[in-house]
């Protein structure tokens, strides 16, 4: 019953205080009766389970997964230019990068430098996405990826020519407000 | 019929080999209604709780209790250092057979003609019938609490305990109940009771009676509400706790055969056995489908109530068998008793 906020005087109902003799069999028996009549219509009401493997619950853009990093569309060059920042916005310390400087005749990066190695342990991420945050390129973006479960901890570091491939559509997406 | 003779020959006329080829049988068809009923139990309690159940091994989970079982052979037996070897060995054995002897009692039609040899469609007919199904039920405790106590474990033994106080609760009750049958019927002999049912069936007349029939056979067959002596949250498992692999599966079987044989008794004395209702007569071989039916009908009634019911109290248990199931059976003899010596 919902409370009338109108009201001063509020009304519970509660059950007999003494249970017991004829009169309580009775109560009981009518109580049996009325829980197995609720349980049947949850036996109505159908199933609720998502049957995972198969079906998915399609994840927010904003969900944070697996990292991507990004290339110009254009000039097909890296965003990363190696600044470490990442490295040192992440709190459990799991992204490792090595910088190196550009060449007019090996020019990998639109900036100065690039990233020549460029390692995300996965097994330590904690996907809070300082990261994306702390990059003033947009190089890095948590993306949608969240099966990420392997055999050996080894394939669990990440390389940059794995983190800049197209990730493997695996994941379906659903719009915001959804 | 001769009452003074205990397994007094009322359904011995077939020779020596059908019988042998028909206990085999029935104890074939008691092993295959096991993982059906399994099967069914989590199926429809997943149902209920707005979930599937089991659906990965075989089709829509179909081969699960398979699966079950082979898991649980393969495993390692194994016993605590405080066992008490043999009796540890023998009590799931106990239990297993003693759920055997019971099904013998379940009648699936009444004497038929198979090429020639007129047979009766049940593993035997007693003149005591539903004593014998008793006796077994209490040999089927024995095996409980034997292994209970056996085990050397705390919680087993409160569980057998509780077994040994839950016996003798529910027995009473449940005899008393089937006093008033009995009286109508006028025979002991389940198939008798069975013809009886022409008319109509004695859920009818003897109501008060399958409800404190029903619920004594709750009580009887560990199943919820009133499985106290294997509450999974207070006592680890109760007598069941300390058995493994192969153990455990004997006595997941005879709980599970328990529950057949109780539905298959229920089936014979108050739902008319192999009668329909409405004077349909179908040929006698329709008869057995029709028994299995309603058997896996009323399995299914102790799913829902599983469903629905959460466990009582210890001594909710004990008054309720003692200062309500008992007085409304004896209640219900007295009152056929007079009805029927009355017209």
């Amino acid at each position: 019953m919902a409370w009338d906020p109108e009201k001063d005087v509020i009304e519970v109902i509660r059950g007999p205080q003494k249970a017991g003799g004829a009169g309580g069999l009775y109560r009981a028996f009518g109580e049996t009766l009325r829980g197995l009549k609720t349980t049947f219509g949850q036996l109505r009401m159908g199933v609720d389970t998502i049957q995972y493997p198969e079906e998915k619950i399609p994840v927010y853009p904003r969900f944070r997964g697996r990292h991507q990093l990004h290339r110009f569309e254009d000039s097909g060059l890296e965003k990363c230019v190696g600044c470490s920042l990442c490295a040192a916005a992440c709190p459990s310390d799991c992204i490792r990068v090595v910088a190196a400087e550009n060449t007019p005749e090996h020019r990998v990066s639109a900036g100065e430098r690039y990233a020549a190695v460029y390692e995300i342990n996965l097994s330590r991420c904690i996907f809070c996405g300082y990261c994306e945050i702390a990059c003033p390129f947009d190089a890095i973006t948590m993306g949608h990826d969240f099966e990420l479960s392997d055999a050996n901890r080894s394939d669990l570091i990440f390389t940059k020519e794995m983190l800049l491939a197209e990730p493997i559509e695996r994941t379906p997406l659903r719009a915001e407000g959804e | 019929m001769n009452i003074n003779v205990p397994f007094a020959l009322v359904g011995y006329i077939e020779p020596w080999w059908m019988v042998i080829i028909k206990s085999v049988v029935f104890a074939f068809i008691g092993l295959q209604l096991v993982p059906i009923v399994l099967i069914m139990e989590r199926k429809i309690l997943g149902r209920f709780q707005n979930r599937y159940g089991p659906n990965r091994v075989g089709l829509y989970g179909a081969m699960t209790p398979i699966a079950d079982i082979i898991k649980l052979l393969s495993k390692e037996p194994f016993r605590p250092k405080t066992a008490i070897g043999w009796l540890f060995e023998l009590a799931p054995v106990l239990s297993i057979t003693a759920a055997f002897g019971a099904l013998a009692l379940v009648p699936y039609g009444p004497v038929v003609d198979i090429f020639g040899t007129a047979t009766g469609l049940y593993g035997i007919d007693v003149s005591i019938g539903p004593l014998y199904v008793f006796a077994f039920g209490a040999i089927s405790f024995y095996s409980v609490m034997l292994g209970g106590w056996a085990s050397g474990s705390k919680y087993s033994f409160l569980g057998s305990m509780r077994a040994a106080a839950q016996l003798i609760s529910y027995e009473v009750p449940q005899g008393m109940a089937l006093i008033g049958v009995v009286i109508t019927a006028q025979t002991m002999s389940l198939t008798g009771i069975v013809e009886a049912q022409q008319g109509m069936w004695y859920i009818v007349p003897q109501f008060f009676g399958f409800i404190v029939f029903m619920v004594a056979s709750f009580a009887e067959t560990n199943r919820p509400p009133f499985d106290l002596m294997e509450a999974d949250a207070e006592l680890t498992g109760g007598y069941n706790t300390e058995f493994g692999g192969s153990k455990f599966t004997l006595y997941f079987f005879a709980e599970y055969l328990n529950m057949i044989v109780v539905s298959g008794i229920a089936t014979a004395l108050f739902l008319g056995g192999w009668l329909l209702p409405f004077g349909i007569d179908p040929p006698h071989w329709v008869d057995p489908f029709v028994v299995i039916f309603k058997m896996l009908a009323f399995v299914t009634f102790f799913i829902w109530i599983r469903a629905t019911l959460p466990r009582l109290r210890y001594d909710q248990l004990m008054s309720l068998g003692w200062k309500v199931l008992l007085p409304l059976a004896t209640l219900n003899a007295l009152i056929t008793a007079i009805i029927v010596v009355a017209l």
